[in-house]
C-alpha cells in the first residue's frame, strides 16, 4: 500500500497556520449535541443552552448533571444537551428536580424554564422548591411572552404590552400585574444565590456565563437554591426584527427588570 | 414466620415499604391515608435512609415520583380520591415515560369532596387511565391488612419488572382496620432491578439517558403506544390474579373486590348455610381483570351477583368478560355505607331466588 499520507480537508485546514489554539474563540462545547437547533433566529433559548453546556464542559461536570426540560419553547433541551435529562410536565420541572435531588444527592440538578412553565402553572412548585431550599439550579427565560403557543399574554407581560391575548395592549386592571418571581424567591430564606441577567449583547452574555458558573459551584457546595432569571426575547412572537428585539429587550424589558443579584451569598459581597 | 404484629392497613403498608427497599416516599396528607406518611416520618429515615418528603400537594408530589422513579428509584406515594384526581397529569406522563413507581389509593367517598368513609367509586379512575391517552395501570385491590403489607412488594416488583406504574386501589376501611399481620423480612433498597435508562449523570461509555413522553412526530408516537399496548397485553396474560371460594359447585356467583369481598365471603358461607350453592370470585388484579375465568365460568352458572361499594363499576368489566352467556346483576352503596352481609344476601335471594 501507498505510503502517503492524505489529508483530509479538515486536517488540512487545521493545519493552516490561523487555526492556532491562541487564535481560537468559540469552538461548540462536546456538551451540546451536533443538532442545529429548532429556536427561531435570533431567539436568547440558543445562547442560554450554549453557556449552561460551556460551564459543564469547562468544569468536567458532565457525568454529575441532571437537567429537567419545561413545557414550553425548550421542550426539546434534552435534544441539544449531552447530558441526562428528563422532561417534565408543564410547571412541575423543579418538583421533578426535588425528585431526583432528593435520592441523588451528590448530583448538580438543574431546572430549564420558561415564564409561562415557571411564574404562571408552577407558581407554588417554584415557590415551595425555593423555599425547602432543594440543592438545585433553577433557569429561568423571561422573555415576556408564551412562545411555543405563539404569543400569547405571559406572566411577565408588561403592562401595555401586545400579545395575541392582550391584543389592546396589557391592562393590568383586567388582567393583573406582572409577577416578578424573581424578587419573590429572593425573599426566600431557602435560596441561596437569586440573581437577574440578560443575553442581549455580548458583555450581559459573559455576565449569565459567570452566574451559571458560580451556581454550579454552589450546588457543589450543597449551598441551596440558587435561582437565575435570564432575561430575553423573542423576535417572532414580538414580531421584530432580532435586533429590534435586543432593543425593545434594552429599553423596555431591563427598566422593569433591573438586572443584578437579589440576593448574593456573604462572603461574596465586598 | 415472619415477624407478626397487630396493625393497622395504613400503617401496614407504610412499614412494607420501608421493607420493600423503597427509596423514597413523597405525600401530602389527606383522610384516610394520613397514617403513612406519619409512620414513615417517624421509621423510615432512621431504618433504612429512605427520603420521606412532604410535598405542598398532590401534584408536586405526584412529579417528585417522576423526578425518583426517573433517577432509578423505587419511590411511591399514597393518597385518597381528591388526591388522586390532582395526580392524574403526572400518572399519564409516568405511563408514558414507563417509569417503574407504586401509587397507593386509600379510597373515600365521592364524587367531589365527598365523605371520609369508605368508598370503591375510584374503579374506573384507577382502572380505565384516569388521565389523558391510552395507558393503563397495573391495579392490585387488597382486601385484608395482610395484603396491604404484601401487595406493596408485590407492587414493587411488578412495577420495576414491567417498567410500569402499579396502583393499589383500597379504601378507607382496610386502611383503617386492626389486624394481625406477618411481615416479610428486610429487603435491598431499591430493589434489585437493573435500571440502565435512569438519569443518574452521563458517563464516557454510555449515551445520554433521556426520560420524557414527548414525541412530536406521528409515526414514533404510534411505535410507541404500539409498544405500550403491546406491554398491556403481555401483563394481560401472565399477571392476572384472583382468589375464589367455593366456585367447584357453584350455581350462582358472587364477585366483588377489596373490602366488599371481605363482605362477601360472609354472604356465601351465610348463603350456603341455608343451601344456596354459592361461590365467590374475588379479582386482586384489576388489571388485568380474570377475563378468562369469568368467561370461562359463565355458561356453567346461573348468574352472578356483582357487589360494590359505588354506582356499579366493576360490573361492566364482569359484563363484557362474560359476553352474554349468563346473567349479570349489581348490588351497591354508595357514599361510604358499607353493606351488611345479610342485606346482599337477602337481594341476592330476591331477584335470583324469588324472581322479583
Amino acid at each position: 500500500m501507498d505510503e502517503t499520507i492524505v489529508k483530509t480537508e479538515e486536517q488540512e485546514f487545521l493545519e493552516e497556520e490561523i487555526c492556532v489554539a491562541e487564535n481560537l474563540v468559540y469552538r461548540r462545547p462536546k456538551t451540546l449535541t451536533d443538532l442545529d437547533l429548532h429556536y427561531c433566529p435570533g431567539c436568547g433559548h440558543g445562547v442560554v443552552h450554549r453557556l449552561l453546556m460551556e460551564v459543564i464542559e469547562e468544569m468536567d461536570i458532565q457525568d454529575k448533571v441532571i437537567g429537567v426540560a419545561p413545557v414550553g419553547c425548550a421542550v426539546f433541551a434534552y435534544n441539544y444537551m449531552n447530558i441526562d435529562m428528563q422532561e417534565a410536565a408543564h410547571g412541575r420541572a423543579t418538583a421533578v428536580a426535588t425528585g431526583i435531588v432528593r435520592v441523588l444527592p451528590d448530583k448538580l440538578v438543574f431546572t430549564y424554564q420558561g415564564d409561562g412553565d415557571l411564574a404562571a402553572i408552577g407558581t407554588a412548585e417554584t415557590l415551595h422548591t425555593c423555599n425547602r431550599g432543594e440543592n438545585i439550579l433553577i433557569v429561568f427565560i423571561n422573555n415576556a411572552v408564551y412562545g411555543m403557543t405563539s404569543g400569547q399574554m405571559a406572566p411577565t407581560t408588561l403592562p401595555g404590552m401586545v400579545t395575541t391575548t392582550s391584543p389592546f395592549g396589557r391592562d393590568v386592571n383586567k388582567m393583573g400585574y406582572p409577577l416578578k418571581m424573581t424578587d419573590l424567591v429572593a425573599q426566600l430564606p431557602g435560596t441561596y444565590y437569586v440573581t437577574r441577567q440578560a443575553v442581549n449583547n455580548a458583555g450581559n452574555v459573559r455576565k449569565t456565563k459567570k452566574a451559571i458558573q458560580k451556581a454550579f459551584q454552589y450546588l457543589q457546595q450543597k449551598k441551596g437554591t440558587c435561582f437565575i432569571e435570564v432575561v430575553s426575547n423573542c423576535p417572532s412572537n414580538w414580531k421584530m426584527t432580532p435586533v429590534e428585539s435586543n432593543k425593545f429587550v434594552e429599553e423596555k424589558l431591563i427598566p422593569f427588570y433591573p438586572l443584578g443579584d437579589l440576593k448574593s451569598p456573604k462572603e461574596e459581597t465586598k | 414466620m415472619g415477624e407478626l404484629r397487630l396493625m393497622k392497613g395504613n400503617e401496614a403498608l407504610a412499614e412494607a415499604a420501608i421493607r420493600a427497599g423503597c427509596d423514597a416516599y413523597f405525600g401530602y396528607p389527606i383522610t384516610p391515608q394520613s397514617e403513612v406518611l406519619e409512620y414513615l416520618s417517624r421509621e423510615a429515615e432512621a431504618r433504612t435512609g429512605m427520603v420521606v418528603l412532604q410535598a405542598e400537594s398532590e401534584i408536586a408530589s405526584i412529579n417528585m415520583i417522576y423526578g425518583a422513579a426517573g433517577a432509578g428509584k423505587r419511590a411511591m406515594t399514597s393518597s385518597s380520591g381528591p388526591g388522586l384526581s390532582l395526580m392524574q397529569e403526572g400518572i399519564s406522563y409516568i405511563a408514558a415515560a414507563e417509569l417503574p413507581c407504586l401509587i397507593v389509593n386509600v379510597s373515600r367517598g365521592g364524587p367531589g369532596l365527598g365523605t371520609i368513609q369508605p368508598s370503591q367509586g375510584d374503579y374506573f379512575q384507577a382502572v380505565k387511565g384516569g388521565g389523558h391517552g391510552d395507558y393503563k395501570l397495573i391495579v392490585l385491590a387488597p382486601s385484608s391488612v395482610q395484603e396491604m403489607a404484601d401487595f406493596v412488594r408485590l407492587g414493587f416488583d411488578l412495577a420495576d419488572k414491567y417498567r410500569n406504574p402499579v396502583l393499589i386501589l383500597t379504601d378507607g376501611a382496610i386502611g383503617q382496620m386492626i389486624e394481625k399481620v406477618e411481615l416479610f423480612e428486610q429487603l435491598p433498597k431499591g430493589g434489585t432491578y437493573q435500571k440502565p435508562w435512569a438519569t443518574t449523570g452521563k458517563t464516557k461509555n454510555r449515551e445520554r439517558n433521556i426520560i420524557t413522553s414527548l414525541h412530536i412526530d406521528p409515526k414514533e408516537m404510534e411505535k410507541i403506544n404500539l409498544r405500550l399496548q403491546a406491554k398491556y397485553r403481555e401483563i394481560e396474560e401472565k399477571e392476572v390474579r384472583y382468589e375464589t371460594v367455593k366456585l367447584e359447585d357453584a350455581e350462582y356467583v358472587l364477585t366483588a373486590f377489596g373490602l366488599g369481598a371481605r363482605i362477601c365471603k360472609k354472604v356465601v358461607e351465610l348463603g350456603r348455610e341455608k343451601g344456596y350453592k354459592i361461590g365467590l370470585i374475588r379479582p386482586i388484579t384489576l388489571f388485568p381483570f380474570p377475563k378468562k375465568l369469568f368467561a370461562d365460568i359463565a355458561p356453567k352458572i346461573k348468574g352472578i351477583l356483582d357487589v360494590e361499594l359505588n354506582a356499579g363499576q366493576m360490573v361492566e368489566d364482569v359484563k363484557l368478560s362474560v359476553e352474554g352467556k349468563t346473567r349479570v346483576e349489581f348490588y351497591g352503596r354508595m357514599g361510604g355505607i358499607i353493606p351488611t352481609p345479610e342485606e346482599i344476601l337477602e337481594h341476592f335471594e330476591k331477584i335470583f331466588l324469588k324472581g322479583e
